[in-house]
């Protein structure tokens, strides 16, 4: 005899189940005890068993029904539905009597009290068993995170760079789900240290993996290559093949000179640092993909001058992303906002945090990890800062790759898959869009990527139109459009009739329906949302926009 | 393809509720197009506002700033706005601006519920 419970909705058939074992009675042996016999939901043995009254004589059942066909063929003549609370949770499959005569009257009432009875004593083991192996998934579960936590703590600095003149504080608050944050201080030789702050997609132990390969790799490369950029391109082309499905790193690296205050950073995706001057807080710009995304990518670079007094402050997703009980974001304009103030080192940590737990509430469950470093110059810091003191500048510079032959913006040497030019004038950024999305209408994206990069291409093409050219019809604006096995390309390339693009106030629409900001100011928002990657380049006159997409959402955003 | 600019017909069948039936692009031309139809809305003094993208295929970035701008001026109305009509690409930049979290977005085949409304 076989008793058949049922994991996940479905049936099968273990002779040596324990619960079988407890409602086996003497009877005749099936021809092949043991044998799985799975009847889904789908089945319709499964809905005529759940309704019937008792032992049902399958040699007399018309079905068609896959599951019928397996157990008459693994030799069962009655089988006895186990029914409880109206659900079907397993059945007492018999083989023929060793008589060779049918089952009778009393056979069958005798096997239906019997199902009646264990039929809720199995289930109450099933339930026992289910919970047994949701609280060893739960165990393992905090087990796996206790782990990620002592792997990712175990990266972390010890102790802070100590350096004349400046303050340098480190603050690391952990999510109890462990989000991959990670920050590190790498001497670089000649009084220059290397500053680190990144973040690995997903969690747990395959996120602290990976964070500690991130940190190895950037402590093997940046005391090697020193430039910013290069590093970050280094550390890409190390971590793309190696890099599991879905995830990816963001991460800034900066190479401070603490006796000029030189500071010189590449990004990978990760949050741009704020810079507190005495005029305000500036927001650092350099763009580029996060590490592990994609191959041969160029990191460009952003230099300045760390005034004295000035601070710098890096951070990750945790704080700006952090949810208030309406939930709201913390968000880029609050954090700048509380910046502002004159608190130094580790104090500008405790407001930053203070400010967050006054947003968040009590109560409040950290979501994801929260990094914040600071590096801040003393405001006395020597007579060259009264003299030679610049403020902090955007240098864009285009980064040679380890050959020193490459950079971001000048155009591919391939065959462009569509290259055209409109005029300078308002609207013509809708044909642009279309001119763009015909020519790669044969790659066959998904519509949504599609859509995405249309609304990205139309959008880059308007700012090209109103700033490069000023709207004037006789300066033109240059489209160019690439494709790859993995990627698209979509270079704008303009006039900078304007100069640089100045960088845009974070959109936050809260103080846009309060008035407190314009309603405008959404293009740069949309198209850094829209694509995978979106780089500046300015040379000689020119300024082009390399938008970036992964042709599937594996090989980028979703 | 060529700028489609923006024609919006007021329609007020329902008693409290004025339906925006825009059709076109919404993008910068259409400024005049939303602003004159809000303030002919208004007059009737709805408690809502449908904005019904049914018909409109293209909305950048300076349309974004027109809506936003329509919802300020609701709110400061005390007005609920709906939109209806969107497709999924717009409904995703709805969301990604936040958009979504002031109006309701709601299918434009189906009715809008009050409590939906709210």
């Amino acid at each position: 005899m076989t008793a058949l419970t049922r994991p996940f909705r479905r049936l099968r058939g273990r002779s040596a189940e324990p619960v079988a074992e407890t409602t086996a009675t003497p009877a005749p042996a099936i021809e092949q005890p043991g044998v799985a016999v799975d009847i889904p939901e789908s089945d319709p043995l499964f809905a005529y068993l759940q309704s019937a009254p008792g032992p049902v004589d399958l040699a007399r059942l018309e079905l068609t029904s896959p599951a019928l066909d397996t157990l008459r063929g693994a030799g069962v003549a009655l089988v006895v539905p186990l029914v409880t609370q109206g659900e079907l949770i397993g059945t007492l499959n018999l083989g023929p009597r060793l008589s060779e005569q049918e089952y009778s009257t009393d056979d069958r009432r005798l096997l239906a009290t019997l199902a009646a009875q264990a039929a809720p004593a199995i289930r109450v083991a099933q339930l026992v068993r289910e919970q047994a192996a949701e609280a060893a998934e739960r165990e393992r579960y905090e087990q796996e995170l206790k782990v990620a936590q002592l792997i990712q703590q175990q990266f972390l600095p010890h102790e802070l760079p100590q350096l004349p003149e400046w303050q340098v504080a480190a603050y690391y608050g952990p999510a109890r789900v462990v989000g991959g944050d990670f920050y590190d201080f790498i001497d670089l030789g000649e009084g220059r240290i290397g500053v680190v702050v990144g973040d690995v997609t997903d969690k747990g132990v395959p996120a602290a993996l990976v964070m500690a390969r991130t940190h190895s790799i950037l402590r093997a490369e940046a005391p090697r290559l020193i430039d910013p950029g290069r590093v970050l391109a280094r550390a890409n082309e190390l971590l793309v093949p190696e890099m599991p499905p879905k995830m990816f790193v963001t991460c800034l690296y900066g190479v401070l000179e603490p006796e000029s205050g030189r500071f010189r950073f590449a990004n990978a995706g990760h949050n741009l640092p704020y810079v507190r001057t005495p005029d305000g807080v500036i927001e650092l710009r350099a763009t580029g993909l996060p590490l592990g995304l994609l191959p041969d990518i160029s990191y460009e670079e952003t230099t300045g001058t760390i005034g004295a007094g000035h601070t710098v402050l890096l951070y990750s997703d945790g704080l700006v992303e952090a949810h208030g009980p309406d939930r709201d974001m913390y968000g880029f304009p609050r954090l700048r906002e509380e910046m502002a103030p004159a608190h130094t080192g580790d104090r500008l940590l405790d407001h930053l945090l203070d400010d967050l737990h006054r947003f968040t509430g009590p109560g409040w469950e950290q979501e994801d990890d929260i990094t914040l470093v600071s590096l801040q110059r003393s405001p006395g810091a020597g007579a060259w800062s009264e003299e030679r003191e610049v403020p902090i500048t955007r240098d864009q510079v285009p980064l040679p790759d380890a050959a020193g032959t490459r950079d971001v913006a000048p155009e591919p040497t391939t065959e462009p898959l569509l290259a055209f030019s409109v005029e300078g004038a308002i609207g013509n950024e809708r044909a642009a869009m279309q001119r763009v999305a015909d020519a790669v209408a044969p790659l066959n994206l998904e519509p949504a990527r599609l859509e995405r990069l249309k609304t990205a291409v139309a959008e880059t093409v308007m700012n090209a139109i109103e700033y490069g050219s000023q709207g004037n019809p006789e300066v033109p604006v240059d489209v160019r459009v690439d494709a790859d096995d993995t990627v698209i390309r979509v270079r704008v390339t303009d006039r900078a009739l304007s100069g640089p693009v100045p960088d845009a106030e974070m959109p936050d629409l809260d103080a846009k329906l309060d008035g407190r900001q314009k309603p405008r100011g959404w293009g740069l928002f949309l198209i850094r949302h829209m694509v995978d990657g979106m780089d500046v380049h300015a040379s000689d006159g020119m300024q082009t926009v390399t938008l970036t997409l992964a042709r599937t959402p594996e090989g980028g955003a979703s | 393809m060529t700028a489609d600019r923006l024609a919006v017909e007021v329609v007020s069948a329902i008693p409290g509720e004025a339906r925006l039936a825009m059709r076109g692009d919404v993008d910068i031309a259409a400024d005049e197009a939303l602003a004159a139809a809000y303030a002919e809305a208004s007059g009737t003094g709805p408690d809502r506002i449908i904005l019904d993208f049914t018909r409109v295929g293209y909305i950048n970035s300076t349309g974004i700033a027109l809506i936003v701008r329509l919802l300020a001026e609701a709110r400061r109305d005390h007005r609920d706005v709906v939109a209806i009509g969107l497709s999924d690409h717009y409904r995703e930049i709805f969301r990604i601006t936040r958009l979504s979290d002031y109006l309701t977005i709601a299918d434009a085949t189906t009715p809008v519920p009050e409590e939906a409304a709210r």
